[in-house]
């Protein structure tokens, strides 16, 4: 009886062991992926970081050099503008999912920002094209800007959301004892408390959209001229990408890498910021 | 005047509050109305047939969808298959072998900078990497290499969806209730045990959940794929094919379509696209909202 | 009687279905402290939160009957007009944590829109931290967190901050039931001396904090109320049976 017991044991205990190897093997490998990405983002991405990069438009095809000033200018500009028509929507709309919490109706809309999180990004594109493109009869940075609006909503409204919640009643209450209304309240009481979340929503709505293509190709459209005009069309850093990764030229490539290397850069900064963020501006109550 | 003035801005407020709530409530169903009206010249002109029609030709004003979904539902479902193992993997190793400690600091900030990375640049990374892998591989088989293709794009985006995915069931797994989780220790069972016979079945509903979701992401994901898969309107003979996806087809075309009905068939697919990934959403979120009450 | 400053007819409250206040008449004095009292879930709080309307916030909550203030039904007055006139201290301190202490104490005026001057702002603060005998502790400190203070300064500057806005009655909801002892014979002197000024309402489920500061005592009792008098007379010569029980720690 003895001996087969220690042997089914053994074996168990052999699985267990492959299990987790198995396990370490998968969890390795994924880490390999991102070393490997990363390894080729720095290599092929360093050798093209100049100043070229940043002080110049891009240069007709043939000619070598240039860089992406344009696209730059017009990330920032593009993804500004989005933030400034977003964060009071997102913010509005988390809000009023934080205080009317268990109603049907709040219910409805916390599903509907999850479903429109999935919406395909293209489709938004084509939404956008639909109400804005085709009516004005031209491409702009603006409409670009509605498109990445309508996708930052989704996280600035969650976070909003869920940091409010966490900010006790009983402040609510003392600050309407004392006359206050409930505009007042909100503005002075309660975004303060939860200023750190909503500030971290915003941050990762900005870092969800600054690489975004696919919304802006009919809307944003892309041009390789330096624009400061939200109506006339503009390139993006990820556009920019785009288009020279799907062009046949070796110095077009370059550009390309060096977008990318920026662009990944920023995004993973933008993270960085989020977390210190949180670990600091966490109000004690 | 001073009392009047603050009743007002708060009336304002609580008005706006719920005016902005319901516009984002409505918000899906005006995007609806906004794709069905302006593939309307499509759907008249192409009928029901569009949906599985065979030949995309927009100079012969022939339009049929299915090459595109053909490439989509392939595409998807192979980088969703791909991804599982590594996801689960992931989600164990971060939820239930390391919850703390160094290695899951750098493996957590890994997985960030992965779903950090942009679409447009997995593409352009897959172009430099994966395509000339798959390539080599293509000639030793003795078939057309070109690189790019069905399985091409599906390898990168399973890497894409691993992020979403790791979290989604990271969040799922750790919803296992812990006396489960000891009850089956103080049994003798081993670790692997008590995962493979009580956390993934106890949450086989939100994982299949998980999994959803990451699929309604493979299906809506543009550029990578439009980058990688090859631009083809055919219909895909084996996973080495160049083919479309319904978003590539939209995102390589939109701006170059001439003429009502080429563009508004591509509105239709978008229309496709929209009603597809709203369905699966909805259900994964459903599944996932009903696992978090019933515990 | 004295001329009472509150008066409630027939008021009833109740959430959803349940009736938690049944019908109550009762006259509060001015420039007294008045104490409800009574085992919990008789409703001493719920009628508290109806004489500044707090119930507003309560979707399901429902009050009937009046509640008079000078005459007045605070039913039919401005809700922040009314509560700027009758402030309140809750139960567990509640500075705002996003404010320092001199900020809290003048965060009525803040919240209401109400501008002030330098000068003004430095008068408001040092007179109500000196009425609730914080100023000596905080004065070389107005400008961090109140959360820095200890639970029964922050509750003191929670009653700064509703002294400051000048109200006549101040609702005080079990205001020391989360402080230690020192503290709450601090807030216990601090109510004594206040009531030269204002009308104070305090609910306790402690009896001696009733017995040793109130001049008048409700006793409620299932969402009603069964006895309202003279505290001394409550205390040493109860009319109803259950509350002689109750003094005499026989139940509740």
């Amino acid at each position: 009886m003895m001996p087969r017991d220690i042997q089914g044991l053994k074996r168990r205990r052999a699985k267990d062991r492959i299990f987790s190897a198995f396990i370490w093997c998968l969890t390795i490998s994924c880490l390999l992926v991102v070393t490997i990405i990363l390894y080729y983002l720095f290599k092929e991405g360093i050798s093209s970081i100049n100043w070229a990069l940043f002080s110049q438009n891009p240069k007709p095809v043939g000619e070598t050099g240039g860089g992406i000033l344009n696209a730059i200018v017009g990330s920032i500009m593009v993804v500004s503008i989005a933030a400034v028509i977003a964060i009071p929507l997102g913010v509005s709309v988390g809000i009023y999912l934080a205080e009317n919490r268990g109603r049907k109706l709040t219910e409805r809309l916390a599903v509907a920002v999850d479903v429109l999180q999935g919406i395909p990004s293209i489709v938004i594109g084509i939404i956008i094209y639909v109400w804005i493109v085709k009516p004005t009869g031209k491409f702009s940075a603006f409409s670009g800007s509605i498109a990445l609006a309508i996708m930052m909503l989704p996280p600035i409204i969650k976070n909003t959301e869920e940091t409010l919640v966490l900010i006790p009643r009983t402040l609510k209450e003392a600050s309407l004892a004392l006359g206050a209304s409930y505009f007042k309240t909100t503005m002075k009481i309660v975004l303060p408390g939860g200023l750190g979340g909503i500030f971290t929503g915003c941050i990762i709505g900005i870092a969800r959209i600054f690489g975004e293509v696919a919304p802006l190709l009919f809307t944003a459209f892309g041009n390789p001229e330096l624009i400061f005009d939200p109506r006339k069309p503009v390139d993006t850093i990820p556009k920019v990408i785009f288009t020279y990764a799907s062009s046949p030229y070796n110095d077009w490539h370059r550009i390309a890498w060096g977008g990318s290397l920026i662009l990944v850069v920023f995004i993973i900064l933008l993270n960085a910021v989020i977390k210190i963020f949180e670990r600091k501006w966490r109000v004690q109550f | 005047m001073k009392n009047r003035w603050l009743v007002l801005e708060n009336k304002i407020f609580v008005r706006w509050l719920s005016f902005v709530s319901i516009l984002t409530m409505i918000l899906l169903l005006i995007f609806f109305i906004t794709l069905t009206v302006s593939s309307w010249p499509a759907i008249k002109a192409n009928g029901i047939g569009f949906l599985w029609g065979k030949t995309w030709d927009p100079v012969a004003n022939h339009f049929g969808m299915l090459p595109f979904l053909a490439g989509t539902i392939i595409t998807s479902f192979l980088s969703l298959l791909i991804s599982i193992p590594f996801s689960i993997a992931a989600a164990l190793f971060l939820g239930e072998y390391f919850p703390k400690g160094a290695i899951t600091d750098i493996f957590r900030n890994a997985i960030e900078i992965l779903a950090a990375i942009p679409t447009v640049v997995y593409g352009f990374w897959g172009l430099y990497t994966i395509a000339p892998l798959v390539g080599k591989f293509e000639l030793k088989m003795h078939m057309p290499a070109p690189g790019v293709g069905i399985l091409t794009a599906s390898i990168v985006l399973s890497i894409m969806l691993i992020p979403y995915s790791v979290s989604l069931m990271r969040q799922v797994i750790s919803m296992t209730p812990t006396t489960l989780k000891e009850a089956a220790y103080a049994l003798g069972s081993t670790r692997s045990e008590v995962i493979t016979r009580i956390i993934l079945p106890s949450n086989i509903s939100g994982i299949s959940a998980g999994f959803l979701l990451s699929l309604g992401r493979a299906l809506g994901e543009t550029m990578a794929v439009t980058i990688l898969i090859g631009n083809s309107p055919e219909l895909p003979r084996n996973i080495f094919s160049p083919a479309y996806t319904m978003a590539s087809v939209i995102a390589n075309e939109f701006t170059e379509a001439i003429g009502d009905v080429y563009l508004s068939s591509l509105i239709e697919i978008g229309l496709m696209l929209f009603i597809i990934t709203t369905i699966i959403n909805l259900l994964g979120r459903l599944v996932i909202k009903k696992i978090s009450y019933s515990l | 009687m004295e001329s009472a400053i509150l008066r409630t007819e027939n008021l009833k409250v109740s959430f959803g279905n349940t009736l938690v206040l049944k019908g109550i008449n009762m006259d509060i004095p001015e420039k007294r402290v008045t104490a409800f009292m009574g085992p919990s879930g008789c409703g001493k709080t719920t009628i508290l939160r109806a004489i500044n309307r707090m119930h507003d916030l309560t979707p399901e909550a429902k009050v009937e009957g009046k509640i008079r203030l000078h005459y007045e039904d605070v039913y039919e007055m401005d809700a922040m007009q009314l509560r700027r006139n009758v402030g309140m201290v809750f139960q567990r301190p509640n500075p705002f944590p996003t404010m320092s202490i001199r900020e809290n104490v003048l965060s009525g005026f803040m919240l209401n829109g109400i501008k002030l001057k330098k000068l003004e702002k430095e008068e408001i603060t040092e007179d109500a931290l000196k009425k609730v005998a914080l100023w000596d502790e905080v004065k070389d400190k107005l400008h961090v967190r109140s959360t820095s203070l200890s639970g029964g300064q922050q509750q003191r500057l929670c009653l700064a901050r509703a002294i400051a806005m000048k109200p006549e009655v101040i609702l005080l909801d079990e205001p020391t039931s989360a402080l230690d002892p020192l503290s709450t014979s601090k807030i216990e002197d601090l109510l004594y001396e206040l009531k030269a000024n204002y009308t104070l309402v305090i609910v306790t489920h402690n009896m001696q904090q009733a017995a040793r500061i109130s001049d008048m005592t409700a006793f409620f009792y299932l969402g009603e109320l069964l006895e309202y008098d003279d505290t001394k007379k409550v205390f040493t010569n109860p009319k109803n049976e259950k509350t002689q029980n109750y003094i005499t720690g026989r139940f509740g």
